[in-house]
């Protein structure tokens, strides 16, 4: 079998000729495979979706229940049938329920990897190599500047920044799917136990995060009851990076900006996004990451989406490793 | 390395002074000698560190990685230290634990012990050693390009935060003291006694004026204040202790070795505030010559006898600090005037003079003096109040400049280069030039370079221009189209202009900066190198 049989890159998506599915499909189609919830990767209108149970129930909270035909969910390692190809999810420890997909057919495997990290994540379930034939890999951080420290110094910085400015509301950018839920646990293992603030957008996917065993102790609405804005002094407050220029960050007292996200390595960045106190805590890989993925798998081909391809393409080559860019469009590199 | 890597890295980040002052203040009281001494000096800009050139960066780099992936990087982060600082790990993702990390004050020794041979060497093994945010300060002291936004008077400002003490008695010693300033640590402490100096002929901070803005002056009482003229040399401080003469700049720099004619006339004993100027003093009936004169002698090590003989300097006297010994800085303005005038009386006429005080009762008779003034070296009026103390610094309230309205030309964008810091992603430093005659018709010439005077909006303007519009690049700076029914026009405004040999255009602005973008003009309309010329011969004119 032809490589290009089994997945090549189309309008739609990522396309397997053979076995008639998308996966991640940035616009509607028959069957999609859905590797994550984020909303550039799993979007509503499909016919049939397949994904994990977490992945499934995440695009209900988002989309609603009727955001597909038909659906089905996949456990990790479980062999299916589609049309003739078999496909399998495995962890892909991006945010829960994150999955890379294995699809097979005469001998030759091909990974998808989706998103995905290999750092410590209590979160979600850890990333799991699966050897294959050709790897395709995500580059949201595909340059040799990118290294993410570990998060729990990042969020020490957190923890300084609350005890050297006690009056001011600390706002934690993070985006709503993942990023939140992990830095709130992140700040629950630093040893912060004060209530966490959060914006309503978040509420129903912390819930759901509780609801899978993820402890996210003492969260309450970042509502002003009473119009004081002194009712925020000294908390923090975690709410999607969006609704930081909407009216609503005004209620709080002199907020400081904090930003977690893989982007904040770079200080213009921070700079030109008004970030005050940038925390480098990332939901993808950072090169040495990527680099060491790529090593260990060992794969007779790779080929590189969404992000920076052409330094890891670059990279590939210097390694003696084929590897091509697939030009997808329609990932966005800000959800980190 | 780490508290003060950490210190940059949100000192970068925090807009407001009293968070910024906080920051420092902390880091003072947290941080220990001598390393806090070092990041004052780093931060005040005293640090004196062993400069290595971006070009060693570069090949230090290049000795590790590919050349492609790091043009990738580069590309993307866009400043050089932040770029070789993240990307020198590579691969590797074991972090430098913390203890191994140099300190501040071991880096600062170790390069300033450095011989030529041994810098390449050095700074590989200390990139080595630091982690990502220890490399970024580390290049950007090595390199000499520190932006962080904050002031030497900030970080004064935050000693005496953290201290209790008054900052104006940290001002009057700060010149007299040395990195890493551990006797004033000591002090500022409540361990140790004040800081004796060591040569009484030392720098003092000088007292600066606010430019009079708009409603500023209506509330205040002209009786209040005198007036003298604000002379278009350069500002200096002259110190003489016994056998020590000393002719400081504004900032502190110790130019006397330029001046010798100067200092050996300095026949006083204290510490004068005056404007250096060339050309013959007033008690000599002579006339004060143009700045462009003066900077024949500016900038040099050392000066031959031509060119004392050709360009004269002497000091227009402002202000007296000491008389002998004694600090005669809380009188008040007219007292201090009072003792002034004695001091320069017994001085030689050819050196020194007094700056004529110009009589007014009224802000609007003093407006049309200022309009107006008897001396092309003149550029405006100075304010000051009767009653007011000599402090240093730039206190709004007791002194005041009132400039001459500045020069305005439309020019036209030629070449943009990009800039630094917090505008490295943005094309920001413009070269603009004027029409001028050509032996094929008209063509432009390049007349000046300005990187500031827009908002944050604008540059956005400028800089979409320049990417839509690029001809021709040359590293860093890329050529813009410029024809007569195509192109960028800007309203210049600047302070000065004389002529200069130096530029191809024949002639040199001062201070140009943006004034306003006027796209609602074709570069044809832009003006000529004969208004310029012309503006030079009005100047001379008046003379």
């Amino acid at each position: 079998m032809k490589p290009d049989q089994l997945l090549r890159p189309a309008p739609a998506g990522l396309y397997c000729p053979a076995g008639d599915f998308y996966i991640d499909p940035v616009r509607p189609v028959a069957r999609a495979l859905v590797t994550h919830g984020h909303s550039d990767h799993a979007r509503a209108g499909h016919g049939a979706v397949l994904a994990t149970q977490e992945t499934l129930d995440i695009m209900e909270i988002r989309y609603g229940a009727d955001f597909c035909g038909t659906r089905q969910s996949a456990a990790f390692g479980e062999r299916i049938g589609v049309n003739g190809v078999t496909v399998s999810f495995h962890p892909a420890g991006h945010v829960l329920g994150s999955a890379q997909i294995a699809v097979e057919k005469d001998g030759l495997r091909i990974v998808a990897s989706g998103d995905y990290k290999r750092g410590v994540d209590p979160t979600c379930a850890a990333y799991e190599p699966v050897p294959c034939d050709i790897f395709i890999t995500e580059a949201t951080f595909g340059l040799p500047v990118f290294h993410h420290p570990d998060p729990k110094t990042e969020m020490g910085k957190l923890i300084t920044s609350l005890r050297q400015f006690p009056e001011r509301s600390h706002l934690v950018g993070a985006y709503s799917l993942g990023k939140s839920q992990r830095v709130i646990r992140l700040l629950r293992d630093c040893g912060y136990d004060a209530p966490v603030y959060i914006h309503g957008s978040l509420a129903r996917l912390c819930d759901y995060y509780v609801s899978r065993g993820v402890e996210l102790g003492d969260l309450r609405p970042a509502t002003v009851e009473k119009g004081d804005k002194t009712d925020f002094r000294g908390a923090v407050i975690v709410g999607p990076p969006s609704a930081f220029a909407d009216r609503w960050a005004r209620r709080f007292n002199e907020p400081l900006i904090a930003f977690a996200s893989g982007w904040m390595m770079v200080r213009q960045r921070a700079k030109q996004g008004g970030v005050e106190l940038p925390l480098v805590i990332s939901d993808h890989c950072d090169w040495p990451e990527l680099t060491e993925t790529i090593r260990e798998l060992a794969p007779q081909e790779v080929w590189v989406t969404h992000g920076r391809e052409e330094a890891l393409v670059r990279w590939c080559e210097l390694a003696g490793l084929p590897a091509r860019p697939l030009h997808l469009v329609g990932y966005e590199d800000e959800g980190d | 390395m780490k508290a003060f890597s950490t210190l940059l890295d949100r000192l970068v980040l925090t807009p407001s002074r009293n968070g910024k002052l906080k920051l420092l203040a902390d880091y003072f009281r947290d941080t220990p000698d001598p390393d806090r001494g070092y990041g004052l000096a780093a931060i005040a800009g005293t640090l004196d560190l062993k400069s290595v050139k971006p070009a060693l960066l570069r090949e230090l780099v290049l000795e590790r990685m590919d050349a492609v992936l790091f043009r990738y990087s580069y590309d993307y982060v866009g400043d050089l230290a932040e770029t070789i600082a993240l990307v020198w790990d590579q691969e590797r993702k074991e972090r430098v634990p913390d203890e191994a990390e140099p300190s501040l004050s071991a880096v600062v020794t170790r390069m300033n012990a450095l011989g030529r041979t041994e810098v390449r060497g050095a700074v590989r093994d200390l990139l080595d050693r630091l982690d990502p945010s220890g490399r970024f300060a580390f290049l950007k002291l090595a390199t000499g390009a520190l932006r962080i936004g904050v002031s030497a008077r900030l970080a004064k400002q935050a000693l005496a935060e953290f201290s209790g003490m008054d900052v104006t008695e940290i001002e009057t010693l700060w010149h007299g003291l040395e990195p890493p300033y551990e006797p004033l640590f000591a002090w500022l402490e409540g361990r140790a006694e004040r800081p004796v100096l060591a040569t009484p002929a030392i720098f003092h901070s000088v007292m600066l004026a606010n430019p009079v803005g708009d409603g500023d002056l209506a509330n205040l009482d002209p009786a209040d204040f005198a007036a003298e003229w604000k002379w278009d040399g350069i500002r200096v401080q002259m110190s003489s202790s016994g056998a020590t003469r000393r002719l400081y700049s504004r900032s502190g720099d110790d130019i006397s070795a330029a001046f010798p004619d100067v200092l050996d006339a300095m026949n006083f004993e204290g510490v004068v505030d005056g404007e250096l100027l060339v050309g013959g003093t007033a008690r000599m009936n002579s006339p004060t010559r143009t700045f462009s004169d003066l900077q024949q002698r500016l900038n040099r090590k050392t000066v031959n006898t031509k060119m004392l003989e050709d360009y004269p300097a002497f000091v227009r006297a402002y202000d007296v600090l000491f008389e002998g010994e004694v600090d005669v800085r809380p009188a008040a303005f007219t007292e201090r005037r009072k003792r002034l005038a004695g001091l320069i009386d017994k001085t030689p006429h050819d050196r020194f003079d007094l700056s004529p005080l110009v009589p007014f009762s009224t802000w609007e008779e003093l407006e049309a003096i200022r309009r107006d003034p008897p001396d092309p070296v003149i550029e405006g009026v100075m304010i000051k109040r009767l009653d007011s103390p000599y402090q240093a610094g730039r206190m709004k309230g007791p002194w005041f400049k009132w400039k001459r309205d500045p020069f305005n030309i439309d020019a036209v964008m030629m070449y943009a280069q990009r800039g630094h810091g917090k505008r490295s992603s943005y094309y920001s430093d413009f070269t603009f030039g004027v029409w001028t005659e050509g032996p094929d018709g008209d063509v432009l010439v390049p007349v000046g370079k300005a990187y500031f005077g827009f908002t944050d909006a604008e540059l956005e303007v400028l800089d979409r221009f320049v990417r839509n519009n690029t001809t021709e690049r040359f590293g860093p700076v890329r050529a813009v189209r410029a024809e007569p029914a195509h192109g960028f026009v800007l309203e210049v405004a600047f302070e000065g202009i004389n002529r200069s040999n130096r530029h191809k255009s024949g002639v040199a602005m001062r201070f140009p900066r943006i004034a306003r973008l006027r796209q609602d003009k074709l570069p044809a309309d832009a003006d000529r190198l004969e208004t310029l010329m012309a503006m030079i011969d009005a100047r001379e004119d008046t003379r």
